[in-house]
């Protein structure tokens, strides 16, 4: 005969001093855990409640600019810095941990419309309305600089006066050469006076240049003609370019799948497309009242944030139709310019009402060194969160976002418009003969036709 | 192992034939941890969701199988036994038989406590295990550790006690009384008095809905919440009065059973049962849960022990020869079923899930004069509490706990501070009264599509034809005394033919209109109150 029962000695169980952890033990029957999916549910509640508590997106305003903040410029290399211009022609470089000026770049008479860094973070380029491209010697950080009262008034190292004024800047990735908007395209190299190379098609400006972060030699604008192209430096004519309905404000490249690009468009949608096929956007982005002015993209590449004529800043997938995040104020006006940070975490905005605003990417983030045990909680919470929130409880507080009056009455009417057009669109086909209504989807109505 | 060297160009790895069975088992434990089937990803047309769920699978996989392996491999304890040789029964061995083979630590836990003159004891277990409640009839109640085998608190309250039971911890139990049933805490001094509920018979815990379930003597069913008071719920069972009742731990539904054989089964939520089962032509004298929801036994005064599958809501077994005033599950599946002052112990010889075969597996008399009141296996140790009329004692039962805990679970190891860190992570994910339902898996899961096909033309036709057809051919019931005239009678006629032509109105007004879906009206009265928005409104 055999016989054992358990027996469990104390010492096994309990920890031997005082400053020993405490022992713990693990047995994942399910069979010990009724109701799991009960358990799961209640917690995906509590983790969405508590994310909307902790929900804090704003963490400050850069104030110093005298008129409307234009364009922004980020240095790759130093993360703690960004480059802002004024529609008077201030630009400044700011330190976005102290929030404050660190030192400013007088010398441009009018609107400055376009500012870029060069790859090794040394040179700061600057076009504006007064038909001048500016190179700046960009200051190096030193460990003294923390005394920021003294601001640095900085020459510029070079002045190249043009034809025409420039819309918009834009340097190259590992490369020497910049390129600039305006009545044309025109590549530029550091040392000489006057452009490179030039492209024109038409008559018509310019408005945004932006280059591919893969591939050195290719950039994409976008025109006042409601067109946008891809250009080859290599070859001597574009190499891509198609005709939309509303012109595009502004171009980003996704830096992780380079070939992707999106651009933010008039309407209020952004459209991302693949740079080899362009003929039917990849996705459609709709969440904007008014036009999008600007759109950069997250180093992730997974997201990427909007800023609109409509005051808010938003925050979108990269695969997505709608905005996962909404940033307003009241203070904040039109919206001209945004950039995501270099690490991910924070996305700046720049407003007509001379601010630059610095938001958290994820609103409820805790920033700052997080324990492991508190990681693995919030990876927890939100795993367990997206697992329940189709559920109408969970849905309905992690959907909830409170939106300005204005947004909110327009996207009703938008909402109303197109379920009016749908229907009758509706009634059409049932009215006539099947086959003959053809409705293209989304992705291609608003793109006229492809030209080469 | 050299097989598998040689034919490393083969697809499949040739195992030598232990590691193939172990595979087997494996497989076996990796089924129970993925906790039931995968999406079915070929119906699916979305292909960002397809490869999603593909991708997630293929997570829900490896997860399970190392849970698989850590089961294996790296739980500290194993489950006890008892196995005799040759011809020797399993019931044939007594406890001093027992105490003898096992160590000492063991056979302190098998002992008499008498103390006659307080009544027949009922008693209660923690879900960790460590502490006790015992209550006597004639008012006597004792929190005790059993660990330390330390009586931690003892008071008289002079009044009846029909019913003990612990709520989230050891500190705080309640106790049916004569009049009202009383919540005391820890250390004996008396917190609430739950007038509400009138003279209690039976009360029990739900715990992780922390709703204090009870039932009192004219029948009507009580639940409340402890951590506010509210009550959320009391039901008039319209059955009478009733003694027993249960709680399955697996879905939180309570289990009366009454004096016409009937065990019905309720919900907070629902002011009809949920469920009515016939199981004994007589009365129900007692009800019990497997800890996997499953099976429930119950026994009637006619001496019959019968054993339910609730899935199916069929018998599965039944035993005869006594008439069991109590049972109980252990965490392991073994069923303990007293009369008078014998206990028996059945357990499931059959290894699969599927079939259950309950047969003798030990046996323990004790002395003529002790008569069980209940029976209760202590949670995580091999130990079965009995509380008799003379006391309480304690026997051990080799095979019948669980012997690996989970900490984050129940810890019967626990500090205070564990202890109040558990109690807020209890409060967090304290569950509402709504998710109490027969198939607790429901939640989250999406509801099938209810909307039928569209049928097309020619179908409706011929549906309409034969309704017409139908109406033309009834026979109408000839009327006497006068009310048999023609004129009425082809009037009523193309009355129905009418109504068989309006029955089916025209295309295309109704699917438009009608494109909310609705849910039944039977349905309606059963939906959590998140969504009795989508109930139809009538």
């Amino acid at each position: 005969m055999k016989i054992k029962t358990l027996s469990r000695s104390v010492d096994e169980y309990t920890r031997e001093r005082s400053q020993d952890l405490q022992r713990v033990f693990h047995n994942f029957d399910p069979s010990l855990r009724p109701m799991e999916k009960a358990v799961e549910y209640k917690r995906a509640l509590t983790a969405a409640k508590l994310e909307k508590i902790f929900a804090r997106p704003f963490v400050g305003a850069m104030d110093g600019h005298r008129d409307g903040v234009s364009c922004m410029a980020k240095n790759p290399n130093y993360l703690k810095g960004i480059f802002s211009a004024s529609m008077d022609g201030d630009i400044r470089l700011w330190d976005i941990s102290s929030r404050r000026t660190v030192c400013q770049f007088p010398g441009h008479q009018g609107a400055v419309r376009g500012l870029t860094v060069s790859t090794d973070g040394n040179v700061l380029v600057s076009c504006g309305t007064d038909c001048t491209v500016r190179l700046w010697k960009v200051p190096r950080p030193t460990l003294e600089d923390s005394s920021v009262s003294s601001e640095n008034f900085i020459e510029p190292a070079a002045e190249y006066v043009w034809k025409n004024a420039f819309w918009a800047v834009d340097h190259q990735f590992e490369g020497e050469l910049f390129a600039t908007a305006g009545a044309q395209l025109e590549i530029w190299n550091h040392n000489r006076a006057s452009p490179v190379q030039s492209f024109q098609w038409g008559t018509d400006s310019v408005i945004s240049v932006r280059f591919n972060p893969g591939e050195p030699d290719i950039l994409a604008t976008s025109a006042s003609d409601r067109s946008i192209t891809i250009y080859d430096l290599r070859m001597s004519s574009a190499a891509r370019r198609i005709i939309m309905m509303t012109k595009t404000n502004s171009i980003a490249w996704n830096p992780m799948e380079p070939m992707n690009l999106t651009a933010a468009n008039e309407d209020g949608s952004c459209y991302s497309f693949d740079g080899r096929k362009m003929d039917e956007a990849k996705c459609v982005h709709k969440d904007h009242v008014s036009a999008v002015m600007d759109i950069d993209f997250s180093p992730t590449g997974r997201e990427f944030v909007t800023g609109s004529y409509d005051r808010s800043v938003r925050i979108f997938p990269y695969n997505g139709g709608h905005s996962r995040e909404i940033y307003h104020t009241k203070r904040m006006q039109r919206v001209f310019c945004v950039k995501y940070s270099c690490d991910a975490t924070y996305v700046l905005s720049g407003s007509d009402d001379t601010n630059l605003r610095l938001w958290k990417a994820k609103a409820s983030e805790q920033l700052g060194v997080i324990l492991p045990r508190e990681q693995k909680k919030h990876e927890y919470n939100e795993a367990v969160k997206n697992r329940y929130k189709h559920l109408p409880e969970v849905k309905r507080i992690v959907r909830h976002r409170h939106l300005p009056k204005p947004i909110y009455k327009a996207l009703g009417i938008i909402r109303t418009v197109n379920d009016s057009k749908r229907r009758k669109e509706d009634r059409r086909r049932a009215h006539s003969a099947p086959g003959t209504i053809v409705t293209k989807p989304l992705r291609q109505r608003r793109i006229i036709k492809e030209v080469e | 192992m050299e097989l598998s060297s040689e034919d490393n160009n083969l697809t499949e790895k040739v195992l030598p034939p232990i590691e193939q069975e172990s595979d087997v088992e494996l497989e076996t434990t990796v089924k129970k941890y993925l906790r039931g089937e995968g999406a079915d990803l070929e119906t699916l047309k979305d292909k960002k969701l397809k490869t999603q769920l593909a991708s997630r699978e293929k997570l829900y996989g490896k997860s399970a199988k190392t849970a698989a392996k850590i089961e294996k491999w790296l739980l500290p304890a194993e489950a006890g036994y008892l196995e005799t040789d040759g011809l020797e029964k399993t019931w044939r061995v007594k406890q001093t038989d027992i105490a003898n083979e096992v160590d000492l630590l063991s056979s302190r836990n098998q002992y008499d406590i008498v103390l006659p003159d307080f009544g027949p004891y009922k008693l209660d277990f923690t879900a960790s295990g460590r502490h006790m409640i015992a209550g006597g009839r004639k008012g006597h109640l004792a929190l005790v550790d059993m660990m330390s085998m330390n009586l931690i608190k003892e008071i008289q309250v002079k009044e009846t006690v029909r019913d003990v039971a612990f709520l989230h911890n050891e500190q705080f139990f309640a106790a049916a009384q004569k009049k009202y049933a009383y919540i005391y805490g820890r250390d004996g001094t008396e917190l609430h008095c739950l007038k509400e509920r009138g003279p209690v018979s039976r009360l029990r815990f739900l715990k992780n809905h922390f709703l204090l379930a009870s039932v009192n003597k004219s029948g009507q069913l009580h639940y409340q919440d402890v951590t506010y008071g509210g009550m959320v719920a009391s039901i008039r069972t319209g059955k009478g009065r009733t003694d027993v009742m249960e709680v399955n731990p697996y879905n939180g539904v309570v289990a009366l059973g009454h004096t016409g054989g009937t065990v019905t089964m309720w919900k907070p939520t629902s002011q009809a049962p949920l469920v009515q089962m016939q199981c004994h032509p007589g009365p129900v004298s007692s009800v019990a849960f497997h800890p996997n929801g499953h099976l429930m036994a119950t026994s009637g005064k006619e001496r019959k022990l019968k054993i339910w599958d609730l899935r199916k809501f069929e018998e599965v077994q039944t035993i005869h020869g006594f008439h069991a005033k109590t049972l109980s599950f252990s965490q392991k599946g073994l069923l303990a079923a007293g009369t008078g002052s014998f206990v028996q112990i059945l357990g499931d010889s059959s290894g699969g899930s599927s079939s259950h075969n309950y047969s003798r597996y030990m046996n323990h008399s004790m002395v003529k004069g002790y008569q069980i009141e209940k029976l209760m296996f202590r949670p995580y140790e091999d130990v079965i509490g009995i509380g008799h009329s003379m006391g309480w004692s304690s026997i051990l039962i080799p095979g019948s706990g669980e012997p690996n805990f989970d900490s984050w679970v129940a810890n019967p190891f626990e500090t205070s501070k564990q202890r109040r860190e558990k109690e807020v992570h209890l409060l967090l994910d304290k569950l509402p009264p709504e998710t109490i339902m027969l198939d607790p898996s429901k939640i989250g899961a999406m509801k099938p599509s209810r909307r039928k096909e569209k049928q097309s033309r020619e179908e409706i036709e011929a549906e309409k034809e034969v309704a017409i057809e139908a109406a033309k051919s009834t026979e109408l019931k000839k009327k006497t005394k006068g009310r048999n005239k023609p004129s009425k009678r082809t009037k009523k006629k193309k009355e129905m033919v009418e109504n068989a032509k309006r029955t089916f109105p025209e295309q295309g007004h109704n699917n438009t209109a009608s494109k909310k879906r609705r849910i039944g009206e039977d349905a309606a009265a059963e939906l959590p109150a998140s969504l009795k928005r989508f109930a139809r409104k009538n």
